[in-house]
């Protein structure tokens, strides 16, 4: 099964990142083999919607769940749109944050951990 | 003639000057407070509001019978306000500016427009007033649009003056675009002065004829006047502290109200723009 | 570290002189100006400008006359009315975009035959990181009649958050903008508490009233202060009932002190300044907040 885990780094070494819609590097990694695919995120720059963008970016690539920091409400509903699991207040380094969600010590989040994504308008 | 009352710092008396002028004017006169995040002229100018106009922007509304997900609207969208997924298109409506790009581009023609409420317009009636207002509504970040709504209720027959909002950014730009003058309303502090001077950049960009109002002018030092004199711009009034007036002001009472002795000061200052627009009507004809 | 911005709903009510007062107050701090439009900080703090960068945002569009074939396509579509007509030096008529009027959507780009428009990245303005006697300053330059300035506080914001984690530091301090449009509520997202500068006007309790109303629709808190509370003592009474039924903490009030405007012509802080009533008054609300 796929994951995605908002990471500072390009590899499963990495610190996780707390943002989500502006996170460094996606990994998109298969949590049976740990082979992995590092996506520099194209919308850290964006003027706005970044959440909504990365969203669409990671339900492409047919990724299941999502470990992050922190996710917003527009990224959030869009993720859910999408089926994909959301999980927030994770740390630590990619391959931990898989192998406590592999242990089923993550629980996955019913609702966006920040207030409304309110740093960013227009 | 539209007459913009503007000011680079806030709390500089925009509000004060804007609806004193309009209340020095027996007649025909508009007042349009486009200070639309903060509008504050309908505390002096106690109008019965008579006519709300709802103020909306077009957002795009998805049929997803006929949609099939083919991340167009999405892909055109410079907003990001539309998500396309497997399954389902998602719309977030507070990021779209209504340009209807995404509808019109639409290869199903899934995408029609519908409107999304940003804010009001009020319109009421006080002494020879006529006066409109916007309000914008509470979390919303258009104010341009809705700006524009207010101005299209100028009634050019009419004197015309505006209310805007402080800065020198969007909402500033669109109260002031196509008005025949601007006063610059400032204090004479290094706040003051600081922006006033970002605002007589904006006016030279915009080419519109503008003179300076200086407020609480025995309140700070003579930094202003010397800036004014330096860039040749006129001084058309100066407005002393007086406690008396900070208490009229504080409690809604307007200043011509409190002081009558103020509408005659207002009369001439009219008299002064009509004056320098003459002048530089005069001096377009002569250099054609 | 605690992060806290100043915003008052209507301007001149003090805001930036009590920022600045305590920025000279707090102990291991950085300041942001995020009143971008209208920055005002850096004249009491006069700083020493370390970085500077450009602020780039948004897009313009831009008509290749050559390749335009005057359809007028573009000036159907666009709902800004931003693609006008004017004459070339030689007297031809031509299409040119408006980029004050402009809104960057791209529509015209997007429906234009002849693929005469581009889309072109606006810089509009600059932003700093400087050194001041206070410490650390981040600040900014909006370009005139420059869109965007809420991504230009987000900008400024996230540079002082990065920047006081690198210094290890106990406070930000920022200086918000008026009004309750994007500016502000770009200001408010990641503080603890917003702090509300207000006046005892009818105008300025209308004001604090939607900005403190914005600000609970982000869920944050929020405190206030009245500044010049002595100049209508009925409308602080009024201000005062306000905050009770509403239950918002009142965190003191402030004198109208001629030092205030004093201090601010010899490029001082208040606190620097050294004297008057209102410097006390607001040594005692930061001692507050400091509890807080």
């Amino acid at each position: 099964m796929k994951i995605c885990v908002t990471a500072e780094g390009d590899n499963l070494d990495s610190t996780v990142d707390p943002r989500f819609g502006r996170c460094q590097y996606f990994i998109v990694v298969d949590s049976d083999t740990l082979e992995f695919e590092a996506i520099q995120n194209p919308n850290r720059e964006t003027m706005g919607g970044a959440g909504i963008q990365s969203s669409q970016l990671i339900a492409g690539k047919q990724a299941k769940a999502v470990l992050s920091g922190n996710i917003g409400p527009n990224a959030f509903q869009t993720l859910q749109a999408a089926g994909v699991e959301i999980i927030t207040g994770v740390s630590g380094t990619v391959k931990e944050a898989i192998e406590q969600y592999k242990e089923g010590k993550l629980e996955s989040t019913q609702g966006p951990s920040v207030n409304s994504k309110f740093g960013m308008p227009e | 003639m539209i007459i913009s009352v503007a000011s680079g710092k806030g709390g500089t008396g925009k509000t004060l000057v804007s609806t004193s002028l309009a209340l020095s004017m027996e007649n025909n006169v508009q007042l349009l407070d486009c200070d639309v995040e903060e509008p504050n002229a309908h505390i002096f100018i106690k109008a019965e509001i008579k006519n709300k106009y709802p103020a909306f922007i077009p957002i795009p509304q998805i049929d997803k019978e006929k949609c099939n997900f083919c991340g167009k609207c999405a892909e055109v969208c410079v907003y990001n306000a539309i998500a396309v997924l497997k399954q389902d298109v998602l719309v977030f409506k507070e990021l779209c500016h209504g340009c209807g790009a995404c509808s019109f581009l639409c290869p199903q023609k899934a995408i029609r427009e519908i409107n999304k409420e940003i804010g009001v317009v009020n319109k009421g009636n006080f002494k020879a007033i006529e006066f409109i207002e916007g309000k914008l509504n509470i979390g919303e970040a258009m104010a341009p649009p809705l700006i524009r709504q207010v101005k299209e209720h100028i009634n050019a027959e009419k004197t015309v003056i505006i209310d805007a909002p402080p800065g020198t950014s969007c909402p500033v730009i669109v109260s002031i675009t196509e008005t025949d003058f601007c006063l610059l309303v400032t204090e004479p502090t290094p706040f003051g002065l600081n922006d006033l001077i970002l605002s007589v950049e904006v006016m030279r960009k915009l080419k519109i004829p503008f003179g300076v109002i200086i407020n609480r002018c025995d309140l700070g030092d003579e930094e202003t006047q010397k800036y004014c004199t330096k860039e040749n711009i006129p001084i058309l009034m100066n407005i002393p502290f007086k406690k008396e007036i900070a208490i009229a002001y504080s409690k809604g009472t307007p200043l011509v109200e409190a002081f009558p002795e103020y509408k005659n000061k207002f009369m001439d200052l009219l008299n002064k723009i009509k004056v320098i627009k003459r002048s530089e009507w005069e001096k377009s004809i002569i250099s054609q | 570290m605690k992060q806290i911005v100043i915003i008052s709903g209507k301007g001149g009510t003090g805001k930036t002189v009590v920022t600045s007062a305590f920025a000279s107050l707090a102990k291991n701090k950085v300041m942001a100006d995020c009143d971008v439009d209208a920055a005002d900080l850096h004249l009491l703090l006069s700083p020493q400008i370390k970085e500077k960068y450009e602020f780039k945002s948004g897009v313009t569009a831009v008509i290749d006359k050559e390749l335009c074939n005057q359809c007028e396509q573009c000036v159907q579509v666009c709902r800004f009315s931003a693609v006008n007509t004017s004459q070339s030096a030689s007297g031809e008529k031509e299409f040119v975009v408006d980029p004050i009027a402009c809104e960057g959507c791209a529509f015209c780009s997007f429906v234009c035959p002849t693929k005469a428009i581009k889309m072109e990245e606006n810089v509009s303005g600059e932003w700093y990181i400087s050194d001041t006697r206070f410490g650390s300053l981040v600040h900014a330059k909006l370009g005139i009649a420059s869109e965007n300035s809420g991504k230009l506080v987000t900008l400024v914001k996230q540079k002082a958050k990065e920047l006081a984690e690198k210094q290890n530091c106990d406070w930000i301090i920022i200086d918000g903008a008026p009004g309750i449009g994007c500016p502000v509520i770009a200001s408010l997202s990641g503080v603890d508490y917003a702090l509300v500068i207000t006046e005892p006007t009818l105008s300025g309790l209308h004001d604090a009233d939607r900005v403190i109303k914005m600000v609970k629709h982000f869920k944050l808190s929020v405190k206030l202060i009245i500044n010049k509370y002595d100049l209508n003592k009925e409308m602080t009474e009024k201000i005062e009932e306000y905050c009770k039924s509403r239950d918002i903490p009142l965190i003191g009030k402030i004198s109208f002190d001629e030092s205030m405007v004093k201090a601010m012509i010899e490029g001082k802080t208040i606190i620097e300044y050294g004297q008057g009533k209102a410097r006390d008054e607001i040594i005692t609300i930061w001692d507050r907040l400091k509890k807080t």
